[in-house]
């Protein structure tokens, strides 16, 4: 099965990169861009066939070195 | 007193650490590749400046991870004394042996200055042939410095005297929160800090400022 993984600053973490951003889109025209924050997507290939088992070894990989979750939030997506 | 410098694929300060602590020691310190899963009988391990396999990920993520940081890591438990420069103090924060973390500096540039450094803390191994209170003049060089941490984090730091080093007033060169530079851990065996103290310690690359920082852990562990 496939996964993706997104890893986003914590709310309240400041995201100067995204802030950057934002005023980029806002001199380009586009005013209606208000906040933007920046994360990353990580896709991943996995053997394992059990969802379960699979998301659970997924959080795990988050913790230990995708994310820092000292500043780091992360959400898991499965696709079969 | 006997040291040891590890290096990193891409480590670029080990050879300006192992001259500081050459000159200041008299003692040559051991190079310990990363990928080794042993030190040697040393007292003192210098994380050295540089990028890591590239900043891959986060700065200092995969490093921390390497077969000799475990080692290292079981060794400070034990009292061993680490001193982590600019992405050295970044590995150390990925490998959970500080609090907090170092972030894209505030205004998302690179900055290779010298900064004004106020010693906050000379009641430690590694800054007690400062005074606290003093001003000094470190270069720092990173994009990545801004110590980040919450509240809490940060009033424990300040409350238990772990904060060691602190930009000067108005010369906080990449937001770091409350100016933080360089942080003790708990049992303040361990120092992580963004300037470069190893860059100063001869009067022919522009300052001695550094010197001290290396002094005082001759003396603390000697």
């Amino acid at each position: 099965m496939k996964a993706r993984v997104f890893i986003t600053l914590k709310n309240g973490v400041l995201d100067p990169q995204g802030k950057a951003i934002g005023h980029a889109l806002n001199s380009l025209g586009f005013r209606a861009v208000g906040e933007v924050r920046q994360g990353k997507v990580i896709d991943l290939e996995l053997s394992e066939r059990d969802e379960t088992k699979a998301r659970a070894s997924l959080k795990e990989m988050c913790e230990q070195l995708l994310a820092n979750t000292v500043i780091e939030k992360y959400e898991i997506e499965i696709s079969p | 007193m006997k040291s040891a410098v590890v290096v990193f694929p891409a480590s670029n300060c080990d050879r300006d650490a192992a001259v500081a602590l050459e000159q200041v020691t008299g003692q040559k310190p051991t190079m310990v590749w990363h990928a080794d899963t042993e030190l040697p009988d040393v007292d003192l391990v210098v994380l050295p400046g540089g990028f890591a396999h590239g900043d891959y990920l986060r700065c200092g993520a995969m490093a921390a991870l390497s077969a000799i940081m475990r080692d290292i890591k079981a060794k400070a438990e034990k009292g061993l004394t680490v001193l982590g420069i600019c992405n050295g103090f970044q590995v150390l924060t990925e490998a959970g042996m500080l609090p907090g973390a170092l972030m894209r500096n505030a205004r998302l540039k690179f900055v290779c200055r010298p900064v004004g450094i106020d010693v906050q803390e000379s009641q430690s191994l590694f800054s007690r042939k400062y005074e606290s209170g003093q001003r000094i003049t470190l270069p720092v060089a990173n994009g990545v410095g801004n110590y980040f941490a919450d509240d809490e984090t940060l009033d424990r730091l300040e409350g238990e005297g772990r904060v060691v080093f602190r930009y000067a007033e108005s010369d906080n060169p990449n937001g770091s929160m409350r100016s933080i530079a360089g942080i003790l851990n708990q049992k303040r065996n361990v120092l992580g800090l963004m300037p470069h103290p190893e860059r100063v310690c001869d009067p022919l690359l522009g300052g001695t400022d550094g010197r001290p920082l290396f002094e005082s852990l001759l003396e603390s562990l000697s």
